[in-house]
């Protein structure tokens, strides 16, 4: 039994589900509780659960997210939201220093079972500033675990395992996800939970693999139809979900099934995700690629405004098919 | 301001109600903690450890006292200068000098060092290196109890350089707003680094001042006086746990030696007479001492027993740390994940760590 839910209402389920597992998750952010969320995913909590539960925070995200990590420390399970979470340079050292670092620097006698969500993507006129996409830049952060749900599936299953996970988990939405709609199985068929760590084939093929995560991941499937209909070309869509823990295995039995692989991402070529995922493929599947991995990145400058270009930055169908048909 | 010199804290309740065995507790304590610390410094000087060593010789008074009140869920963190309030809580010499010659045996098992010190087991949360950075979490150690309806409070110290910080205003507004439990402790000892108070701080009358622009309560103390810390301690964390109301305390009080051992400036933004002056009037163990003996809990002999004691302590603990193994290669990789440690389902799927 499944039903067709937005990503939106998928993610508010399982928020909703946490928090009556689980007496110790406690939600907060700014506008998350009385406002219900400026992008309405907590709609409703706040009625059905009450201000200890999920409360409203000022904007002082260092602040908050420092008290997270504090509170995590004897127990507690705050699940905090960024607006964006191009907010987190106001609250990097909290998010680095102290939620990454503080188990190790104690020699593992802390632990830090936080979540912190919210949207990080481009591609709705907001500029630079509200357009950022850190998840390779947390990646980077021993300590830390990211995923990035493309589908309500997904951002169900992932903000669960989230929550139940022992480590700071970052979850990475995207506002142009919010409204798509998609299967989630119906919670009367049982827990519906994706693990942090395990991608997912969203199209089989054997051709191309096109590795990719979050909103990425809809735009590789529109053009796989496209390079199937059009030119032959069975690809193969990978959707990463994880970026840390990251199913390098995945991966390499993709790319050693195709022997070709494109890398479509979000990030900016630098040290984005598609750079480490790129190095893992040339350091341990060298030997199946017929030819050099390729990348469709963001075009590298800070996100531009321009509503009528902004597209054009970001990967998109038309960018994949040229991409590929340039390697084909 | 008020002053130890028109008011004495030994009458005060808190202060009256200490057994001798409680006040030569106190003192031992403060002993304990230089002589601690006098050790690592010599350690220090001849190449046993790395990286920075903060030290609180002048300030003992602060974590003693403070930490002194504490009842069974009342909870502790601090900034760099650890090394007093890690001893405070019970934290025993060896494991905390083992840290900083960064062996397994330390309290972090060598991965820490100086600046992070941590026994949550004693409810002390560290030890950390970011000014400031640790204000966000003792206010969310506050609320923690707050949530789990736990009756204590949290006690979180900073420097006079980290109330110029974001995070800490932040945290004060939060405190204020949530009504959580917490005492943000100001240990001023007048420097943040090289850089006086007079020259990094915009402020009328006193720090702790800048509390009434939240509706915080507030409270200046004499650092040096050990009955006065707990005397108004006390009442802030009374305020704590009784109303779940936060205070800001300001406790005056001063360094000997620079921001760390390797401030090479620690005698050119300051005067010998300055340092002078505090040794001779202000040192809170020779003040207490000089106390426990006008009321006859101490003798001179007995005093000078405690130093031994101490002092040997110490120097078992740099021959304990010295003997320790260091940590292996292989532990560089655990205690990143709690999940990898602890081999969970969770840890298996996926990959964790990227090394080439």
């Amino acid at each position: 039994m499944s039903r067709i839910l937005t990503y939106r209402e998928a993610l508010r389920e399982g928020l909703d589900e946490e928090l009556a597992r689980d007496p110790n998750v406690v939600l907060f952010g700014e506008e998350v509780a009385q406002y219900n969320g400026a992008y309405k995913i907590t709609e409703g909590l706040w009625k059905k659960w009450g201000s200890k539960r999920i409360f409203d925070t000022p904007i002082s995200e260092a602040g908050f997210i420092g008290m997270g990590i504090g509170a995590s420390m004897l127990g507690v399970r705050p699940v905090m939201e960024l607006m964006f979470w191009s907010f987190h340079s106001v609250a990097f050292d909290q998010l680095v220093s102290n939620a990454a670092c503080v188990r190790y620097m104690s020699g593992g006698l802390c632990n830090c079972p936080i979540v912190i969500r919210g949207p990080a993507n481009g591609g709705t006129g907001v500029g630079a500033t509200h357009s950022h996409v850190p998840e390779a830049l947390f990646a980077a952060f021993p300590g830390l675990k990211v995923c990035t749900p493309a589908t309500p599936a997904d951002a169900k299953g992932l903000i669960k395992s989230a929550i139940r996970d022992n480590d700071p988990v970052y979850v990475m939405e995207n506002t142009l996800l919010y409204g798509t709609s998609g299967e989630v199985a119906d919670p009367a068929a049982g827990d519906h939970v994706v693990p942090l760590g395990q991608a997912a084939i969203k199209r089989p093929g054997t051709d191309l693999s096109l590795i990719a995560h979050g909103r990425s991941v809809l735009h590789c499937l529109a053009a796989a139809e496209t390079l199937q209909a059009e030119h032959g070309i069975n690809c193969e869509v990978l959707d990463l979900r994880s970026i840390r823990p990251l199913d390098a295995d995945a991966i390499l039995t993709s790319v050693r099934k195709t022997h070709r692989a494109v890398l479509v991402d979000e990030s900016k070529p630098f040290g984005g995700v598609s750079a480490m995922v790129g190095m893992l493929i040339q350091e341990e599947a060298f030997d199946s690629l017929d030819g050099p991995v390729q990348r469709v990145c963001s075009i590298d400058a800070p996100a531009i405004y321009s509503p009528h270009i902004e597209h054009e930055q970001l990967p998109n169908p038309r960018r994949i098919i040229k991409k590929v048909l340039n390697l084909a | 301001m008020p002053s130890a010199t028109t008011l004495d804290f030994a009458t005060a309740a808190i202060n009256q109600s200490l057994t001798t065995a409680e006040k030569i507790g106190l003192f031992s304590l403060m002993v304990r903690i230089r002589r601690f610390e006098q050790t690592a410094l010599k350690h220090y000087n001849g190449g046993k450890m790395g990286g920075f060593l903060h030290l609180y010789i002048g300030q003992e008074a602060v974590a003693a006292g403070t930490i002194s009140l504490r009842g069974p869920d009342d909870h502790f963190i601090t900034a760099y200068r650890d090394h007093g309030h890690a001893l405070a809580v019970g934290m025993g010499m060896d494991e905390c000098m083992a840290e900083m010659f960064g062996k397994q045996s330390g309290c972090s098992k060598g991965k820490g060092g100086s600046m992070h010190f941590f026994a949550p087991d004693k409810n002390f949360w560290g030890g950390h290196g970011i000014v400031a950075g640790q204000t966000p979490l003792g206010l969310g150690l506050a609320f923690g109890l707050k949530y789990l309806g736990r009756p204590g409070c949290c006690l979180c110290y900073l420097g006079d350089g980290a109330v110029n910080q974001g995070a800490f205003h932040e945290s004060l507004n939060l405190s204020g707003l949530f009504e959580i439990p917490v005492v943000f402790v100001i240990e001023n000892n007048g420097y943040s680094m090289g850089t006086s108070q007079q020259r990094s701080s915009a402020y009328a009358g006193c720090l702790a001042q800048r509390a009434d622009a939240y509706g915080i309560a507030w409270d200046v103390i004499d650092g040096s006086d050990i009955y006065e810390v707990r005397a108004k301690t006390q009442i802030a964390m009374e305020r704590a746990r009784n109303e779940s109301k936060p205070t800001l305390l300001e406790i005056d009080t001063y360094r000997y030696y620079g921001h760390s051992v390797a401030d090479a400036n620690a005698k050119k933004y300051r005067t010998p007479e300055e340092i002078e002056n505090y040794k001779q009037n202000h040192d809170p163990i020779i003040l207490y001492r000089r106390r426990l003996i006008t009321e006859g809990v101490l003798t001179d002999e007995s005093a000078d027993a405690i130093n031994t004691a101490a002092a040997a302590e110490a120097a078992a603990s740099a021959i304990f740390a010295e003997q320790s193994p260091p940590p292996t290669i292989a532990d560089i990789s655990t205690d990143v994940y709690w999940e990898t440690d602890h081999n969970t389902p969770a840890s298996r799927i996926g990959r964790h760590f990227f090394n080439s």
